[in-house]
């Protein structure tokens, strides 16, 4: 395995910023069967992108709800903003997880709230003024350019809108973290491109560090050779040979975290498996 | 053989261990409702769902029962020349026994299904774990409104049964069998005691909690996606209606011993 990726980004990152947003400690998950996650080792570091890729079913998202405590693990131990969460009683994980987004597979919206309902959840729940609410809606909505949508039930949404509202709602609270669960998966090739954007532009733009899982190379190879132009207020392709050197990809597979590094290390990896995935 | 005794010891622990989560789930549950936040407003909408909602078939059960019972007893009385007593007969039975279980019955067939299917697709469409995401409890947010509104709504709608189904008999009693109005009323008023009616109106307080546990037990475990939605929605109810007439036996027994020492 090549040197891990973190320790590469991590020696270009001010000081204050090596304090890793996630880590895995030997983190191990079993269900009935044979274990979904072993021996799971890697980090999260400030204003880091991190793409998670395999094959599906391979434990892609039963990490990313480790990493935000939804799930707990057999062994191993995981630290959220430095705190370990492994055993942390689910009161104080409930407010650990106010400083992290997560945006699920299907978008997971409350079908019977509306869009606006929705992506104010979370300042509703801090009983903010509802003019705040209002305004802070409008704004994360503008942001994923769906601010026509504000009164509409998600039922009313299509499969990539409701992923955008889901991304709003991710970041309306402005996170410290956030957690992509196969943002694009099942939508065209359109749809995820602007999904892609939108993940790019909250990258670039706020610099949040961000976990993503996806098992569409095209989607991860488009986060690593674009960045988002704010001027032009579009997603642009970085010069020819260029990568974002704080975006870097882990690979599981078997339940086993088969490669953390870079994306020059990635292409150019010997690991059979790695090449006939990437083929 | 030794395969028989294997798979009566995996049901053995698998019922065990299904106990021992739902006794964890009541537990969290009732010790919701007493830390903040507490969710006013989605107690009252509980309340209105599920109170307001069932009044309805509360009303059109407590009433025909009592007719029924009437009807039934004043023909059985008649042969002894105690057709007197069928107001006594029907306010009893409704009061002590008949309105308690058939309003649980009721309530239980139309909202432990309901809160079964409607929490099952929301963990089947990772509302519930969005919910978790998003820093909210799903147990004080999802299912201690539905256990408080359930306890307090069924305590109303057991007295609204006691008094239609008494109603009912008065009905049948006065119309088809042509008693005296003031007679039944009469004998239905003597025969009740306090013991009667704490005895009545102790029982929905437990069949309440009964159904909203067991309808969010059953939504909270779902899994395996709309199949598993329509597993957990049969087994709330057929769970949270055995579970039911077997505690009114329970409590009966209890109850009688406490207030009459029998």
């Amino acid at each position: 395995m090549p040197e891990p990726a973190h320790l590469q980004a991590a020696a270009t990152l001010p000081e204050a910023q090596k304090e890793p947003v996630v880590l895995f400690e030997n983190v191990s998950l079993r269900f009935d069967g044979p274990a979904v996650l072993e021996d799971v080792s890697f980090r999260v570091a400030a204003g880091e992108t991190r793409i998670l890729l395999g094959p599906a079913g391979v434990g892609k998202s039963v990490l990313l709800k480790l990493a935000n405590g939804i799930m707990r693990p057999d062994s191993g131990r995981i630290f959220l903003f430095g705190e370990e969460i492994t055993a942390m009683p689910e009161e104080q994980l409930l407010k650990l997880r106010t400083r992290t987004g997560m945006v699920f597979q299907e978008g997971a919206l409350f079908d019977s709230l509306t869009v606006r309902d929705n992506v104010g959840y979370q300042l509703m729940e801090q009983h903010l003024p509802v003019d705040e609410i209002d305004r802070r809606v409008r704004e994360a909505l503008r942001f994923v350019e769906l601010e026509h949508t504000y009164d509409m039930l998600p039922a009313s949404l299509s499969g990539g809108m409701r992923r955008r509202v889901a991304i709003a709602r991710a970041i309306i609270n402005q996170p410290s973290l956030l957690l992509y669960d196969s943002p694009t998966g099942g939508l065209d090739p359109v749809t995820s491109t602007t999904i892609d954007e939108l993940i790019i532009k909250e990258r670039d733009v706020y610099g949040t560090p961000s976990l993503l899982v996806t098992h569409r190379l095209q989607d991860a190879f488009t986060m690593v050779t674009s960045h988002f132009d704010s001027e032009k207020g579009e997603m642009v392709p970085l010069p020819h040979g260029q990568t974002n050197s704080l975006t870097s990809f882990l690979v599981l597979h078997q339940g086993k975290l088969i490669f953390d590094g870079s994306t020059a290390a990635l292409v150019g990896s010997d690991d059979p498996f790695l090449k006939e995935f990437l083929a | 053989m030794a395969f028989a005794f294997d798979r009566i010891d995996t049901l053995a622990k698998s019922m065990l261990f299904a106990v021992q989560e739902y006794t964890l789930f009541c537990w969290q549950g009732v010790s919701s409702l007493f830390r903040a936040p507490h969710y006013w407003a989605d107690i009252m909408t509980q309340c209105d769902l599920i109170g307001v909602g069932s009044l309805p078939i509360v009303v059109l059960t407590g009433f025909f029962t009592g007719g029924v019972l009437a009807l039934q007893s004043a023909a059985s009385l008649a042969q002894f020349g105690a057709q007197a007593y069928t107001g006594r007969f029907v306010s009893l039975s409704m009061i002590r026994e008949l309105a308690p279980v058939l309003t649980g019955l009721m309530v239980s067939g139309r909202n432990a299904s309901g809160m079964a299917s409607e929490l099952g697709s929301m963990v089947v469409t990772e509302q519930i774990d969005a919910m978790r995401a998003l820093g909210t409890d799903p147990m004080k947010k999802l299912v201690s409104p539905r256990v408080l509104a359930t306890v307090v709504m069924l305590f109303l709608l057991t007295i609204v049964s006691d008094t239609l189904g008494t109603a009912g008999g008065a009905f049948v009693a006065v119309f088809i069998s042509k008693q005296n109005g003031t007679q039944f009323f009469t004998s239905a008023y003597q025969s009740l005691g306090y013991d009667d009616i704490a005895q009545g109106l102790t029982k929905p307080l437990f069949f309440g909690f009964i159904i909203a546990t067991v309808g969010c037990y059953f939504g909270m475990k779902t899994s395996g996606g709309t199949q598993g939605v329509g597993r957990s929605t049969t087994q709330a109810v057929v769970v949270s209606s055995v579970l039911i007439i077997f505690c009114d036996f329970i409590l009966s027994r209890a109850l009688l011993w406490l207030y009459s020492g029998i």
